[in-house]
C-alpha cells in the first residue's frame, strides 16, 4: 500500500497546531510577566533585553512542552506502526489518519512524539540533578571557604580528584549495567540525598533556635518530607508509592550529581572566601552569631547572584551530559525517547535517512541555547546593580 | 618557584595514585570481572570454569596485592599448574614473564590488553599519536578563530558586531559535539557531498576530505567559550587608563588595539585555552566514536565497553595526567606572562 503524504506547508501548520497548549501557556506567562515586570525584581529585569526575552521564551517553551507532552504528541513514543518504518516527514498513518509530522524512524516510531516526550526526561533529571549538586556543593563549600585550614585542604583535594577525571571515563565507570548489582549507586544516593535534609535542618535551626514554636514546625516538615522522599528515592520504600525512581535512572542521577557537585563546591568556596572579609560578616561575628548562622544567613544570600547564573549554565551542561550518556547508550533504556539516545540511533543511519536525526539535535541545542541566553542576560542584569 | 612546582608535582602524583586506585576498584567489581571472564572464554562456559579462569589469571588475589602488581611494587606471577609445577604465561599474546618479576607501571609496563590481544603500550601510544594529530589541527583551527572573534567583539563593547558575535559564541557553546557532528554531517556529507562523513581512512593518511568534519566538530564547541573569555578580557583592558591615554595622545584606534590592548588582553585566554584540554578530552571520545577515527577516545570506549582492565587503567592514567599537567602549565605560564602575579 502506498503511504500518503501531506505537503511541507501542512507539516509546518500541523506542528504549530499540535503545540497549542504551549502557545496558550506562553502567552499567559509572558503576558503576565510583561505587565508586572516592574514588581518582579531580577526576573522582571530579564524582559528589558532581547537576549533575556529569547532565553525565557525558549526555556518556557520546553517547560510547557514537557508538562503537556501527552496532549501535544499524537502517538505513543514507544509504539511501533510497522508500515511507517523510515517514512519521510508528513506521512499519514493509515489506521488513525494522524500524521507522522517528522516521519518515522528505523523502528517505525513517530519522531515528533519521541522528541516531545524526550523533553520530559531532560526537564525532570537536569534541574533536579543540578538542585542536588547545588545542595551538596553549598553544604560543603561554605565551611571549606569559611574555616579554611585542614577541612578546606581535604575537601578541595577531593573536589580536584573528581574534577581531574574526564567526565566520560567517570560515566563509563559509574553508569554500567553491572554496577547496579553492587551497593555502590545506592550508597552514593544515600549520601547525596542526605545533603538537602541536612541543609534545610541547619538552615532553620540556626535561624529559629530561640523561637521553638516556628522551629519545631519547620524542622518537622523538613524531616517528614525529606525522609519521605529519601525513603522513596534511595530505598524505593515510599509507603504511598508516589516517589519512585527506576534503578537505572537513579544510577544516572547519582553519577550526574557526583560529576557536577565539585564544580559548585569550588564556586561556593571562592565566593565564601571573598564575602567573609566583608564588614557585615565581621558585625555578625561581633554579635556572637554561630558560624553556621553566618554562613547560611549572611554569606549565602549575598552569593546568590553568581550562583543563580551558574545554576542556569549548569542545567544546560547537565542536559549536554545526559545527551552524552544517551549517545553512548549508558544508563537509559535503549528504547527511551530521550534526545541523546535518539541522536545516537539516528546518527548511525545518516547515510540513508537524515530526518530522524534533526528534531532531537535541534531540540537539545535550542534548550541549552535558551538556558545559556538566560544565564548571560542574568549576569548582565546583576552586573548593572 | 621550584618548590612550588615540586609541591604541585607531588600533589599530581598523589592524585594519580588515588584516582588509579578508584578506577582499579571500579573495574574489579564482581559483575565486571564476570563480564571479562565471559568475554575471554568460549561461549557457554559453565560457571565453575569461569571461576577457574579468573583464579588462574590471578584475578582472585587480594585487591591490594593486584594493585601493587599493576603499580610494579609487587612481583607478577605466571600461571602455575598445581599438578606438575610447570609455569605458563598469563597472557601468551603479550610476552608475560614465566618467572615472578616486578613489572608494572613504574617499570614502564602498562600491562596487557585482553580486548586487542597485545600489550597496552603497543595499543595506547599509536592511538595517542593519532589523537595528538587531531588535537593539533583542532587547536590550529580553534585558537586563531576564537581569539579573533573575542577581540573583534570586545574591541567596542555593546556595538552591533559585539552583539552578533556574542550571540554566535553563546550558540556555539550550546552545541555539544554530538549535535554539531550530526548537523555538519547532514549538511556537508549527505547533502552537499563535499566531505567524508567517516574519518576511518584518516589512519592511513589525513586529507582535507576525511579530516575536516572531525576537526570542525571538535573545534566549534570550544570556540564559543574561548571567544567569550577573550571578549571579557578585552572589554576589561579597553576600559583601562593607559588605553585612554594612548587614545588621547592621538593614536589611531587600530594601533591602540594592536599595540596596547592585545598584549594585555591575551593573558587570560592563555589560561582558558590550557584549561580547555580536559573538555577536549571528552569531546575527542565523542568525535572519534562518531567519525570512527582510531585514536585515544576510540580506544577508551572499546576498553570500557569490554572491561579491558589494564587498557582502561592506562587510559585513565594518561587522561588524568593530561588534565593535571595542563593545569600546572596554565598556572606557571600565567605567572610568566603576567609579572604582577607571584607564584608561591
Amino acid at each position: 500500500m502506498q503511504t500518503e503524504y501531506i505537503s511541507a506547508f501542512d507539516v509546518v501548520i500541523g506542528v504549530l497546531w499540535r503545540f497549542w497548549p504551549v502557545w496558550v501557556g506562553l502567552i499567559l506567562v509572558m503576558g503576565a510577566s510583561f505587565t508586572y515586570k516592574k514588581r518582579l525584581g531580577l526576573y522582571g529585569q530579564l524582559f528589558d533585553s532581547g537576549v533575556g526575552i529569547a532565553g525565557v521564551f525558549i526555556c518556557l517553551f520546553w517547560l510547557f512542552t514537557a508538562i503537556f507532552a501527552s496532549t501535544i504528541s499524537p502517538f505513543d513514543p514507544l509504539a511501533q506502526v510497522s508500515v511507517m518504518k523510515d517514512t519521510l516527514p508528513g506521512a499519514i498513518e493509515p489506521a488513525s489518519k494522524l500524521v507522522y509530522y517528522f516521519g518515522g524512524d528505523k523502528l517505525a516510531r513517530d519522531v515528533f512524539s519521541r522528541m516531545v516526550y524526550g523533553s520530559q526526561i531532560v526537564l525532570i533529571i537536569a534541574p533536579a540533578a543540578t538542585g542536588f549538586a547545588l545542595m551538596v556543593g553549598i553544604t560543603l563549600g561554605l565551611p571549606a571557604g569559611y574555616y579554611g585550614g585542614k577541612i578546606d585542604t581535604l575537601l578541595s583535594f577531593l573536589a580536584n580528584l573528581v574534577l581531574a577525571f574526564p567526565v566520560i571515563l567517570l560515566f563509563y565507570l559509574l553508569v554500567t549495567p553491572g554496577i547496579m548489582d553492587t551497593p555502590i549507586p545506592y550508597a552514593m544516593a544515600g549520601l547525596f540525598f542526605l545533603f538537602p535534609i541536612i541543609f534545610f535542618s541547619v538552615l532553620f535551626w540556626t535561624r529559629f533556635k530561640n523561637r521553638p514554636d516556628r522551629l519545631y514546625i519547620l524542622l518537622g516538615i523538613t524531616l517528614v518530607v525529606g525522609g519521605w522522599i529519601y525513603a522513596g528515592l534511595v530505598f524505593d520504600k515510599d509507603p504511598f508509592h508516589i516517589v519512585h525512581i527506576d534503578p537505572n535512572q537513579l544510577n544516572i542521577f547519582v553519577a550526574v550529581v557526583f560529576a557536577s557537585s565539585p564544580g559548585v563546591f569550588r564556586i561556593v568556596r571562592g565566593l565564601t572566601m571573598d564575602i567573609k572579609t566583608r564588614d557585615y560578616v565581621a558585625a555578625a561575628q561581633t554579635r556572637g552569631e554561630s558560624p553556621w548562622y553566618i554562613m547560611l544567613w549572611e554569606i549565602l544570600p549575598n552569593a546568590r547572584g553568581p550562583l543563580i547564573v551558574d545554576a542556569c549554565l549548569r542545567i544546560g551542561y547537565t542536559t549536554i551530559l545526559l545527551g552524552t550518556l544517551g549517545y553512548f547508550g549508558l544508563g537509559l533504556a535503549p528504547e527511551s525517547p530521550d534526545w541523546g539516545t535518539a541522536i545516537k540511533d539516528a546518527s548511525r543511519l545518516l547515510r540513508s535517512f537524515i530526518h530522524p536525526a534533526l528534531p532531537p539535535t535541534i531540540a537539545l541545542m535550542s534548550f541549552v541555547l535558551g538556558l545559556n541566553l538566560l544565564a548571560d542576560s542574568l549576569r548582565e542584569q546583576s552586573m548593572k546593580d | 618557584m621550584f618548590s612550588f612546582i615540586a609541591r604541585r608535582i607531588g600533589t599530581i602524583l598523589l592524585t594519580m595514585l588515588c584516582l588509579t586506585l578508584v578506577v582499579f576498584f571500579l573495574v574489579n567489581l564482581e559483575p565486571n570481572l564476570k563480564k571479562l571472564a565471559i568475554s575471554q572464554t568460549e561461549m557457554h562456559t559453565p560457571a565453575d570454569q569461569l571461576e577457574s579462569w579468573l583464579v588462574n589469571h590471578g584475578y582472585r588475589q587480594n585487591f591490594f596485592v593486584r594493585y601493587g602488581q599493576w603499580l610494579g611494587v609487587l612481583p607478577k606471577h605466571p600461571i602455575t599448574d598445581p599438578a606438575t609445577g610447570k609455569t605458563t604465561q598469563r597472557f601468551s599474546f603479550c610476552n608475560d614473564p614465566i618467572e615472578p618479576t616486578f613489572s608494572g607501571v613504574l617499570q614502564g609496563d602498562f600491562g596487557c590488553s585482553t580486548k586487542f590481544k597485545t600489550t597496552v603500550g603497543a595499543k595506547l601510544f599509536p592511538a595517542l599519536g593519532a589523537t595528538g594529530l587531531l588535537m593539533f589541527w583542532v587547536l590550529a583551527v580553534m585558537v586563531p578563530i576564537s581569539l579573533l572573534i573575542g577581540i573583534l567583539a570586545g574591541m567596542r563593547e555593546g556595538s552591533r558586531t559585539d552583539r552578533v558575535l556574542s550571540v554566535a559564541s553563546i550558540a556555539s557553546t550550546a552545541t555539544p559535539e554530538y549535535v554539531s557532528g550530526v548537523i555538519f554531517t547532514v549538511i556537508f556529507a549527505s547533502w552537499l557531498g563535499w566531505l567524508n562523513g567517516s574519518a576511518a581512512s584518516a589512519s592511513q593518511g589525513i586529507t582535507f576530505y576525511n579530516f575536516t568534519l572531525p576537526v570542525i566538530t571538535l573545534a566549534i564547541y570550544g570556540i564559543g567559550y574561548i571567544a567569550r573569555m577573550t571578549r571579557a578580557s578585552m572589554v576589561e583592558v579597553m576600559t583601562q587608563q593607559y588605553i585612554r591615554t594612548a587614545r588621547l595622545k592621538g593614536l589611531s584606534f587600530s594601533s591602540v588595539v594592536i599595540k596596547h590592548a592585545l598584549r594585555n588582553a591575551l593573558i587570560a585566554p592563555f589560561t582558558v585555552i590550557m584549561l580547555q584540554f580536559p573538555w577536549l578530552l571528552t569531546g575527542v571520545v565523542i568525535v572519534e566514536v562518531m567519525f570512527r577515527y582510531q585514536g585515544f577516545g576510540y580506544t577508551l570506549v572499546e576498553a570500557a565497553g569490554n572491561n579491558d582492565i589494564d587498557l582502561l587503567l592506562g587510559c585513565s592514567l594518561v587522561s588524568v595526567f593530561i588534565v593535571l599537567i595542563t593545569q600546572l602549565i596554565s598556572d606557571v605560564g600565567y605567572a610568566f606572562l603576567n609579572p604582577r602575579i607571584r607564584v608561591q
